[in-house]
């Protein structure tokens, strides 16, 4: 049971961590390029014009749920199971994500980039 | 793509190894925190590793958040992933840690992973034009 329930942390990290980066992405792209704003209104009201954008603050919720599910994950498994499997799947669940909800074309190049770095990441976490 | 965005990439991945960094290692000096006392926890603010760590962490955070208004998320994930090989080059050559072949060869996947995305186009979205930043 202890199996499954730190497999249950790892899945619930994946899908939390992936909708907070996808959020984060989508806020940052409505927002658009920082460059323009910072040099009208300076570096304050920039500040202030991103974390009014209600999908950045839904994302930051999520990467929230995303952090205690890792601490629920880690009180049924081992880190070195939990932190590989999580961390390489959320690169792999991102590149699905980023094609399904932000429209972005991930060609084969991207595609090799989101499963070389996921396969990196197992094995330097390991 | 300008040099500065590269910068941008290199310092998303440079502040997340070095914030990751400073918080296991102050982590590591303020001990282990049971579930019973978990108010404790905040007290570990208070070192002064784990509070130079959230300062570089909102550094990683606010670079990140700048790269994702100019690139695809596919695009800067990869490059985020490129902490994992600062922190094992800290550890090799800072710290004096034994880094294994398989943990070699995973710093070698990463960087051709990276390399892979560093080479194309940051954007493949169609961009909204930002009201402040619209050409007349």
């Amino acid at each position: 049971m202890n199996h499954f329930y730190a497999w249950l942390g790892v899945f619930l990290i994946v899908v939390t961590s992936t909708a907070g980066d996808c959020l984060l992405a989508r806020a940052m792209k409505r927002v658009g390029d920082l460059g323009a704003p910072r040099r009208q209104g300076g570096l304050g009201q920039t500040i202030l014009r991103v974390l009014l954008t209600p999908s950045l603050m839904i994302g930051i919720c999520f990467m929230a749920l995303s952090f205690f599910s890792l601490l629920f994950a880690l009180s049924w498994g081992d880190v070195s199971m939990v932190g590989p499997a999580s961390a390489s799947l959320t690169f792999v669940a991102n590149a699905f994500a980023a094609k399904l909800f932000l429209h972005e074309k991930v060609d084969r190049r991207r595609w090799a980039a989101a499963v070389f770095v996921a396969a990196g990441v197992f094995l330097l976490a390991g | 793509m300008n040099p500065a965005k590269y910068f941008a990439l290199l310092g998303i991945a440079a502040f997340g190894a070095i914030g990751d960094t400073l918080l296991a290692r102050g982590m590591k000096t303020f001990g282990s925190v049971a579930p019973s006392q978990i108010t404790h926890i905040f007290a570990a603010v208070l070192n002064p590793y784990v509070f130079l760590g959230i300062f570089f962490l909102l550094a990683f955070m606010s670079t990140y958040l700048s790269a994702l208004s100019w690139a695809d998320l596919t695009y800067v994930l990869p490059a985020t992933a490129f902490s994992y090989v600062f922190i094992a080059l800290i550890a090799r050559f800072f710290l004096h840690e034994h880094i294994s072949p398989i943990r070699w060869l995973g710093v070698l996947l990463i960087t051709a992973g990276v390399g892979f995305v560093a080479g194309s186009p940051e954007s493949s979205t169609p961009k909204e034009p930002s009201r402040a930043g619209a050409q007349p």
